[in-house]
C-alpha cells in the first residue's frame, strides 16, 4: 500500500507495510501509474513506514530510477532505517539515487 | 554439535507464502530471544531463499518449498531451504552480485544478502533436480545486548 502527495514537480510516495517479491508487483504498478499521471521532476520514495524489505525493494528502486531517468527526472530516498538501510547499502544505491 | 530443537515447514511455491515462511521461522527462533536486528536478518534471508525457489526454481510451474530451521548448542541456528525445481547450472555465477536470470524486477542481490546476513552459506544444486541452500547463523540475543 502507498500514499502520495505531489507539490511543484516533486512526487513523494510513502510505502506502507512489507516489500517482498509478492507485494512488489502491486507497488510497481501503483507507483508507475502515479508517475505517468503526474510526470514529476523528482520522485521521493519514503520508507519510514516499511516494516520489512528484502532485495525486492532494491529492484523496486532500480526500476523506478530507470523510469524516472527515461522521463528526465531523478529519484531520492528517505526514511531509511535498520535493515532497509543495510540492504540498500549492500546494493550501493547511493551511486544512482540521493539518500536522505 | 548437538541439535536442541527443529521445525520443518512444507508449503506451495506461491509468492503469498513468502511472508508466511519468514514469519514462521522468526517465531520459532524467538525462543533464543534474538535482537530486533537479528530477527530482521533471519526474516530477510528466509525471504530471499524462499523467493529464489519460487522465482528461479519453479518459475511459473507448481511445486513445493521445504523450510527447515534447527537450533544447535552454542546459539547456532541452521536454516535450510530446498526446492525440487530446475536447479542452478553455474552456482558461482548465480551468487555474483547483480546477476539474475529473472526479469528487470529482480535485483540479483538475493545471494549477496543471504551471505551478508548469515555466518555461513552453502548451496547445493543439480540441474533438473532442484536447489538446497543451507545458512548457519549465531544468535547473540539478549546476552549480546547486555554485554554492549
Amino acid at each position: 500500500m502507498i500514499t502520495y502527495e505531489t507539490t511543484e514537480g516533486i512526487l513523494t510516495v510513502s510505502i506502507l507495510g512489507e516489500i517482498d517479491h509478492h507485494t512488489a508487483a502491486g507497488l510497481r504498478t501503483e507507483i508507475d501509474g502515479i508517475i505517468k499521471k503526474h510526470s514529476p521532476l523528482c520522485l521521493i520514495l519514503d520508507f519510514s513506514k516499511v516494516d520489512f524489505c528484502d532485495s525486492s525493494g532494491i529492484a523496486l528502486v532500480l526500476g523506478r530510477y530507470r523510469l524516472m531517468r527515461s522521463l528526465g527526472g531523478s529519484v531520492e530516498l528517505t526514511g531509511l532505517a535498520g535493515n532497509v538501510s543495510h540492504i540498500f547499502e549492500m546494493a550501493d544505491l547511493k551511486k544512482i539515487v540521493t539518500i536522505h | 554439535m548437538k541439535e536442541l530443537n527443529q521445525m520443518t515447514l512444507v508449503f506451495d511455491a506461491r509468492s503469498v507464502n513468502e511472508s508466511f515462511a519468514r514469519v514462521t521461522a522468526a517465531a520459532f527462533l524467538s525462543q533464543l530471544d534474538p535482537t530486533l536486528q537479528e530477527i530482521a536478518e533471519i526474516k530477510t534471508i528466509v525471504s530471499e531463499a524462499v523467493t529464489n525457489c519460487i522465482v528461479h526454481g519453479y518459475g511459473d510451474q507448481p511445486g513445493t518449498v521445504r523450510l527447515k530451521v534447527q537450533i544447535y548448542e552454542g546459539r547456532k541456528i541452521r536454516i535450510t531451504v530446498r526446492d525440487r525445481g530446475k536447479g542452478i547450472s553455474d552456482i558461482p555465477q548465480a551468487m555474483t552480485p547483480c546477476f539474475t536470470t529473472g526479469n528487470e524486477d529482480r535485483a540479483g542481490m538475493g545471494f549477496s544478502i543471504m551471505q551478508g546476513f548469515s555466518d555461513r552459506i552453502r548451496v547445493r544444486s543439480l540441474p533438473g533436480k532442484g536447489t538446497t541452500v543451507v545458512m548457519d547463523k549465531y544468535i547473540g540475543g539478549r546476552d549480546e545486548r547486555s554485554s554492549l
